[in-house]
C-alpha cells in the first residue's frame, strides 16, 4: 500500500546541490522500509534553488504536502524518522506546505504561474503527468476546432510578446510567416538562451518540456509549416535529454508525425545542438548554425519569416513564448491579456541570482516593480548589506540603480532606464560589487563573442575593454569616460545585429547611474566598493583578531602568516586579493584599504 | 588513425550524411568520439562530406565547444557567467589553477584535466559554479573544490 509519495526536485540546479545522493538514500529507505509505502519520483526545478536539494512528502491518505528544504542525506534520516514514521513533520524544514505555515511561503504570494505552471510539480520524464495537467488539449482543440487565422487572432488578442528580448508581438509574427506563400516552412524554437545570468528557458525545458513542443506544434500549424528544429545549447545535457525523451513520446502518440490525431496536418520535431557561440542567439545566426556554417548574422530584410532556414520561411520563437502558447490557447487569451500591464500582457519568468537571500526562479505578472521582486520575492540583499544595483538583460542590458526600484517590469519601462527586458535574467548587485568592473566584465564578454563581421563591434568593443580594464586597473586618464560613451554610440549605430547595437547598454547605464564610481577610479586610483585587485590591499587588523587561523587555512596562495600566538598577518608580495580571508574571518578583522 | 578509428568515424558520417546540415553534429560526434578534432578527422570529414578543409576549420574555430589539440582526461568548465563573476568566479578559478598547478586555462602534464571557461552554466542561482564532465557542482568554496578535485 502507498502511504508516501516523495518527490526529489531534479533539475540542473537540484542535481548540483546534491540530489542525486538524497534520491539514492531515498531509495533506500523505501526499500529498506517497505512498510511505509514510499513512491518515490522526480520533478525539475520549483524556483527555490537556493533551498535545494528539495523533497516534498505528498501524505496520500490527508493530501497534504510538505516541502522540505536543505535536505541531505542527514536531514533525509530524521525526516523519515519523524515525519514518515511518527508523523511529525520536522517543521523547522519545511519551506512551504498545505497548511501554509512553512518558513518560505511568502516566496509564492506575488507570484503567478503559467510558464512555470507545472515546472517542479510533474515528473518531466512522463507524458501521462503532463497529460493528466491538461496537456495537449490546447493541440487537441486547435486541430478539431480552430483555422489557422483562428489561432493566429487568439495569439494576437492575448497581447503575447517575445520572450527573447526584443518583444515583438508573437501573433503578427506568425502572421507574417503564415501569410507567405511556399510549400515549405520552418518553425524554429530558440533555446540558445545564451545570456550569462539567465536560465528560465533550461528551467522549462528541464521541468515542462512538453509544454514547450506544444507551442511549437500549435505555432507550425497556424503558419503550415510541417517540420521545425529545436536549437539547444550544448551546455545544457539534461535539458536536451529531456526534450529527446519528450519527442519521442509525443511521436508515439501522434502530437507529433504525419497526420497528427488523424488530420491532414503532419509535423516533425528535431533538436538541433548549439557548439558554445553566444551571437547563435541571433535569428539569421542561428540558422547559418542549423545550416551547418559559422553562426554570423546577416543583413535583414529578408527576414527569416520571407527567406530563413534553407531559404524557406521560418518562424522563431524564444522558448518562454512557444511555453505561453497551450495555455493562452487552453485558458482563453482574456484571461492571458487580464494581466499585466497596456503593452506588455501576461506573465514573466526571472531568474534570480547574485547578493540576494533567494536566488532562484519567479513568475510574475507583467507590471510588478522590481522592488517587490528583489525585496519580497528574493527576500532581499544577502546578510543584509546595501542594494547597489540589478543586472537586467544580460550584454545587452544594463545596471538599474536604487533610485529606480520602482520601476515597473514591462517593455517599456524597462527601456527607458537604458536597460532592456532581455531574455530575464536578473543578477543582483551588492555595496561590494564595482559598477565599473561589471562594465568591463560585460565588455569582456560582449567582445569575445563578436562574430567579428562589423568593424564597430569586433574594434570597439576591444577598445571600450582596453578603457575600461585600464581605469579598473587603476590607469584611468581624464577623458576617458567621455571617449567610451563616444565609442558606445558608434558601435551601437554601426552594428548589423542586436549583438554590437546593444553592446553598450552596460558602460553607458553604468555611467549614467554610477558617475561617481567611474570618477573616484580616474581620479583619485580608489575602488569605492573594495573589488578592484590593482587598487586595494587586504590588511588584518591586530587588535581584532582572535589568531584562529581560518583566514590562513582559506587562503588559496598560503600568504597570510601566524600562530596562536602571533596575530595573523597578510604577505602582501604573494596576495591574491581574492578576499576570501575576509568572507570567513569570524571577527570581520580583515580590511579593505 | 587507427582501423577502428577510421570505422567509428565511417558509421558517424553515415549516420548523419544524408541529413541537411550534417557538419556540426558531426564534428560534435567525433569530438565526442575523439576527444577533440584531429587533423586526420578533418581531413576524412572533407572527403565524406565533399567540403573544402578550410571551411571544416572555419566552423571548427568559430564555435567555442570545438577543440584542436588533445584534452585531459577530465574536463573542468569554470563559469566565468555574471552571477558566478559578481559571486567569485575569479577566486575559484585561481585555487582551481592552484590546486592543479596551472598558470593559465589548459590541460594538466599529467593530462588528467583540462580546465577552460565557460560563459553561463545556467545554475547562477548556486554561483560560483563549474562543470565536471557534465556534471554541475556549485555553491563552491576552496575546501569544496579542493575535495571534488580529488574524488577524480
Ligand atoms: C546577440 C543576440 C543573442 C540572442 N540570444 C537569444 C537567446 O539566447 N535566446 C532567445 O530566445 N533569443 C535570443 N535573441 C533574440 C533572437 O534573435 C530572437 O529575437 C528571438 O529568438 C525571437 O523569439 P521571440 O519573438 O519569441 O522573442 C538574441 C539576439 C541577439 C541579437
Ligand atoms: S553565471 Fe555561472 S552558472 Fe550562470
Amino acid at each position: 500500500m502507498s502511504n508516501y509519495k516523495v518527490v526529489v526536485g531534479m533539475g540542473s540546479c537540484g542535481i548540483a546541490a546534491g540530489a542525486h545522493s538524497v534520491y539514492k538514500k531515498i531509495q533506500d529507505t523505501a526499500k529498506d522500509k517497505p512498510e511505509l509505502g514510499i513512491i518515490l519520483e522526480e520533478t525539475g526545478c520549483i524556483g527555490m534553488c537556493y533551498r535545494e536539494p528539495l523533497v516534498e512528502i505528498e501524505d496520500l491518505k490527508s493530501k497534504k504536502k510538505y516541502l522540505y528544504g536543505g535536505v541531505d542525506e542527514k536531514r533525509w534520516e530524521k525526516i523519515s524518522a519523524e515525519h514518515l514514521i511518527k508523523g511529525e513533520p520536522v517543521k523547522k524544514w519545511i519551506v512551504k506546505s498545505s497548511e501554509k505555515d512553512g518558513t518560505d511561503e511568502d516566496i509564492f504570494k506575488k507570484q503567478f504561474r503559467v510558464v512555470l505552471s507545472r515546472t517542479g510539480h510533474i515528473n518531466p520524464e512522463s507524458i501521462d503527468e503532463y497529460l493528466k495537467t491538461d496537456g495537449y488539449k490546447a493541440l487537441k482543440r486547435v486541430l478539431k476546432e480552430m483555422k489557422r487565422e483562428d489561432v493566429i487572432d487568439e495569439i494576437k488578442k492575448s497581447g503575447l510578446r517575445g520572450r527573447g528580448g526584443a518583444g515583438f508581438p508573437t501573433g503578427l509574427k506568425w502572421e507574417f510567416a503564415s501569410r507567405e506563400k511556399n510549400d515549405k516552412k520552418y518553425i524554429v524554437c530558440n533555446a540558445d538562451e545564451g545570456d550569462p545570468g539567465a536560465f528560465m528557458d533550461r528551467a522549462v525545458l528541464e521541468g515542462d518540456p512538453h509544454s514547450v513542443i506544444e507551442g511549437m506544434i500549435i505555432g507550425a500549424y497556424a503558419i503550415g509549416a510541417d517540420e521545425g528544429y529545436v536549437y539547444c545549447r550544448a551546455e545544457y545535457p539534461l535539458a536536451i535529454k529531456r526534450l529527446t525523451m519528450a519527442i519521442e513520446q509525443a511521436e508515439k502518440m501522434n502530437f507529433l508525425g504525419d497526420k497528427i490525431l488523424q488530420t491532414e496536418f503532419s509535423f516533425h520535431l528535431k533538436i538541433k545542438q548549439g557548439a558554445g557561440a553566444f551571437v547563435c542567439g541571433e535569428e539569421t545566426a542561428l540558422i547559418a548554425s542549423i545550416e551547418g556554417k559559422r553562426g554570423m548574422p546577416r543583413i535583414r530584410p529578408p527576414f527569416p519569416a520571407q527567406k530563413g532556414l534553407w531559404k524557406k520561411p521560418t518562424n522563431i520563437n524564444n522558448v518562454e513564448t512557444f511555453a505561453n502558447i497551450a495555455w493562452i490557447i487552453y485558458n482563453g487569451y482574456e484571461k492571458y491579456a487580464s494581466m499585466g500591464t497596456k503593452n506588455s500582457k501576461g506573465t514573466k519568468v526571472f531568474s534570480l541570482s547574485g547578493k540576494i537571500k533567494r536566488t532562484g526562479l519567479a513568475e510574475v505578472p507583467m507590471g510588478i516593480s522590481l522592488r517587490e521582486i528583489i525585496f519580497e520575492i528574493a527576500g532581499g540583499i544577502l546578510d543584509d548589506k546595501k542594494f547597489k544595483a540589478i543586472q537586467v538583460g544580460g550584454p545587452s542590458g544594463g545596471c538599474i540603480p536604487e533610485k529606480l526600484l520602482d520601476t515597473p517590469v514591462d517593455y517599456d519601462s524597462l527601456n527607458a532606464t537604458g536597460a532592456i527586458m532581455g531574455s530575464g535574467g536578473m543578477v543582483i548587485m551588492d555595496e561590494n560589487s564595482c559598477m565599473v568592473d561589471v562594465a568591463r566584465y560585460f565588455l569582456n564578454f560582449t567582445q569575445n563573442e563578436s562574430c567579428g563581421k562589423c568593424t564597430f563591434c569586433r574594434i570597439g568593443t576591444k577598445r571600450m575593454h582596453e578603457i575600461l580594464s585600464r581605469i579598473t586597473q587603476g590607469k584611468g586618464r581624464e577623458g576617458d569616460i567621455e571617449k567610451l560613451e563616444e565609442i558606445a554610440h558608434m558601435v551601437a549605430e554601426s552594428s548589423l545585429c542586436g549583438l554590437g547595437q546593444t553592446a553598450p547598454n552596460p558602460v553607458l547605464t553604468t555611467i549614467k547611474y554610477f558617475r561617481d564610481e567611474y570618477e573616484a577610479h580616474i581620479k583619485e586610483k580608489r575602488c569605492p566598493a573594495g573589488q578592484c585587485k590593482e587598487l586595494i590591499t587586504l590588511k588584518i587588523d591586530k587588535e581584532k583578531c582572535i589568531k584562529c587561523g581560518i583566514c590562513a587555512k582559506n587562503c588559496p596562495v598560503e600568504c597570510i602568516r601566524g600562530s596562536k600566538e602571533n596575530p595573523y598577518e597578510i604577505i602582501q608580495e604573494k596576495c591574491i586579493k581574492c578576499g576570501n580571508c575576509k568572507t570567513v574571518c569570524p571577527t570581520k578583522a580583515v580590511i579593505v584599504e | 588513425m587507427t582501423n577502428d578509428d577510421r570505422s567509428a568515424l565511417m558509421e558517424i558520417v553515415g549516420k548523419y550524411k544524408s541529413q541537411k546540415g550534417s557538419l556540426i553534429p558531426v564534428l560534435q560526434n567525433i569530438q565526442e568520439y575523439l576527444g577533440y578534432i584531429s587533423k586526420e578527422s578533418v581531413e576524412f570529414v572533407s572527403e565524406q562530406l565533399n567540403y573544402p578543409e578550410s571551411d571544416i576549420y572555419g566552423v571548427v574555430t568559430f564555435y567555442a565547444q570545438f577543440k584542436l589539440e588533445k584534452p585531459g582526461k577530465h574536463g573542468i568548465k569554470v563559469c566565468q557567467g555574471t552571477a558566478c563573476h559578481v559571486i567569485g568566479a575569479d577566486t575559484v578559478r585561481d585555487v582551481i589553477f592552484k590546486e592543479l598547478n596551472l598558470k593559465k586555462y589548459g590541460t594538466t602534464e599529467d593530462m588528467k584535466f583540462t580546465v577552460e571557461e565557460v560563459a553561463c552554466l545556467g545554475c547562477c542561482s548556486l554561483a560560483p559554479v563549474i562543470m565536471i564532465d557534465g556534471q554541475v557542482f556549485g555553491k563552491l568554496t576552496m575546501d569544496k573544490i579542493k575535495k571534488i578535485l580529488n574524488s577524480y
